[in-house]
């Protein structure tokens, strides 16, 4: 059986959700091979092999500085030692970057935003903010494909292997920017939004606290979410912002709170599973594609519905 | 001290885009959009506002430095470089050949690559920074900047959010910049010629005045055809593409669930709804 590589940033455990999805679809494709940039350490490699890694790719020295010039030289190395069928990475801008430079060096094409990989390795993408879902495929070289979060269920292999590690020189990758300081922010207890199950997020109708939003994704275990009129007004960090010019996502649950729904908005979320919207103004175009809408004050309906979370798992 | 530093040759990419104010289709044999009612790129403002902000800090146009919009597309996509020359832009460029239609990533990159190229002129090479928006509004795979940057080897910096170019005392230029993610912020450097791409964080990006639009109509743009940049037409298009897509359909419209107007228990009302499925 073919191999199927799959990339995996990730230096330790657990295993994010993400790569053990990755994992999974390798496996209904081929068998899976790992390429990991940075050097693993064997409870890594055995958690790797509980979804079924038959092989393990990591650089003979520690790449410089790791960002995408030398982590696509070393993906193009392994795809050229290992030879598979086909590669899979996640979805993060940076993963699209290693995509995108890899394809390149093996002459291969590259599809983004990928929600399905069937066995023939054609590919079911949505397209236009959401508008669209198409199916493609690569026509050249070794199909590179990103695959979004959240588009299977991870499942453990059946039998759990053990990956065999193999060590790889990689070339130098040319000219490349370098990281000079990096500060984390606080509060990364919450997941990421790009890979969370359920998001709440708010938007103008917040007013300026979006504690109301914070608890309510904190009983949920959710990522916290923002509409650029929320961001722009410095409410919360930008990176918190859904849609056009931030970010995609297709959680099982969004609860969108006092955010309108304009279209730039709308083009970030529609995909979500199931979609809830709270909003004061009935007219708001949000409510045209809830599953279950509340016309109401967000500050009585966000702490009400907290307070009877908890009482329930009292 | 402003004048002691050397001017910047600044190639910034430009698309002409459908205005996602509007519902937007595809359609013909290669699922391609429909591109009337298209626009300058709302994400290429921001990178044309960065390339001019450096230009004019090192004296502008005046003391030698370069801004060039770059564009590929039909005839129609001159109209994003024309607005980018309002804005600003010193001259443009636009790519132009019935066989580019339906080019994928690596096709336009290539394409693109050998512009830039062209845009630096012969003696140079390379200019010293080509700067990309953040991401198209249509094709969204953020896939070209990297690309370009990986075939004409230049160090990549994407999603700065703050940017500045710095010369050292040897006389090498670096460009350092900003980029925020999800749980950290961190601080970036490379060497020059580089690929920069700015989020819509960078700056705000300025309108073009009466003296802009007017001054504009002076300005040149080239057109460039593949023959001109010296690439097989056999290479790009469709059938150079390295991906097809073999079918697209509208997402069926959601349409409109459940709405209940808050009595004062709505907050209940909703833990029951995703107590139904299963979501808490």
């Amino acid at each position: 059986m073919a191999s199927v590589l799959v990339f995996i940033d990730v230096p330790g455990l657990p295993l994010p959700r993400a790569s053990r999805e990755l994992l999974t679809i390798a496996r209904s494709l081929g068998e899976p091979a790992v390429a990991s940039p940075r050097a693993l350490g064997d409870d890594v490699l055995q958690a790797l092999g509980e979804y079924g890694a038959g092989a393990v790719y990591e650089p003979a020295q520690a790449l410089p500085d790791v960002l995408v010039a030398a982590k696509a030289a070393f993906l193009a190395a392994v795809v050229q030692t290992a030879d598979p069928a086909a590669v899979l990475l996640g979805n993060s801008f940076e993963d699209r970057e290693v995509a995108a430079r890899t394809g390149i060096k093996i002459n291969s094409g590259v599809i983004t935003d990928a929600v399905a990989v069937a066995p023939d390795f054609s590919v079911t993408k949505s397209v236009l903010a959401g508008s669209y879902t198409s199916t493609c495929r690569v026509t050249n070289g070794v199909p590179v494909i990103t695959v979004k979060a959240n588009s299977v269920e991870p499942v453990p292999a059946d039998n759990p292997s053990a990956p065999e590690r193999h060590r790889l020189s990689v070339p130098d990758s040319g000219p490349a920017a370098r990281v000079t300081g990096r500060t984390e922010k606080r509060d990364s207890s919450r997941p990421e939004l790009s890979e969370a199950r359920v998001i709440v997020a708010g938007g103008r109708g917040m007013d300026g606290d979006f504690g109301p939003v914070e608890e309510l994704a904190d009983v949920l275990g959710g990522a916290v979410g923002a509409s650029r009129a929320a961001t722009d007004a410095g409410w919360i960090e930008h990176s918190a912002q859904v849609g056009q010019t931030g970010k995609t996502v297709s959680p099982q649950l969004y609860i969108s709170a006092g955010i309108s729904g304009a279209i730039q908005q709308k083009a970030g979320m529609q995909t979500a599973k199931v979609i809830v919207a709270i909003n004061k103004d009935p007219d708001a175009p949000v409510f045209e594609i809830a599953d279950f809408g509340i016309v109401g004050d967000v500050f009585s309906v966000l702490p009400q519905a907290t307070g009877e979370i908890k009482k329930r798992r009292s | 001290m402003q004048e002691s530093k050397r001017p910047l040759n600044i190639v910034v990419l430009v698309k002409h885009v459908p205005d996602t104010q509007f519902d937007r289709h595809l359609s013909g044999p290669g699922h391609t959009l429909d591109r009337s009612e298209s626009i300058l790129s709302e994400l290429d403002e921001y990178a044309l506002e960065a390339a001019l902000q450096l230009a004019e800090a090192r004296g502008g146009q005046a003391a030698g430095n370069m801004v060039t919009a770059l564009t590929m597309g039909p005839d129609a996509a001159v109209n994003a470089v024309k607005k980018a020359l309002q804005m600003g832009a010193y001259q443009g460029i636009h790519v132009n050949d019935a066989a580019l239609a339906g080019s994928d990533a690596a096709a336009t990159s290539a394409v693109l690559a050998a512009a830039v190229r062209h845009a630096a002129g012969a003696d140079h090479g390379l200019p010293d920074l080509v700067m990309t928006g953040m991401a198209s509004t249509d094709g969204e795979t953020s896939l070209v900047p990297a690309q370009l940057a990986e075939r004409l080897q230049l160090a990549q910096i994407t999603f700065a959010s703050e940017l500045e170019v710095d010369d050292d005392e040897s006389g090498t230029a670096v460009v350092r910049a900003r980029r925020d993610g999800d749980s950290f912020s961190e601080t970036l450097e490379a060497p020059l010629p580089a690929l920069v791409s700015v989020t819509d964080q960078a700056n705000d990006p300025r309108y073009p005045n009466f003296k802009g639009i007017m001054a504009a109509k002076k300005k040149t743009v080239t057109v460039l055809s593949l023959q001109d940049l010296g690439i097989d037409p056999a290479q790009v298009g469709l059938d150079g593409a390295w991906t097809t897509v073999a079918a697209s359909a509208p997402r069926p419209p959601r349409s409109a669930g459940t709405i209940i107007t808050d009595d004062g228990t709505a907050g209940v009302a909703l833990v029951d709804y995703l107590a139904a499925r299963k979501l808490i």
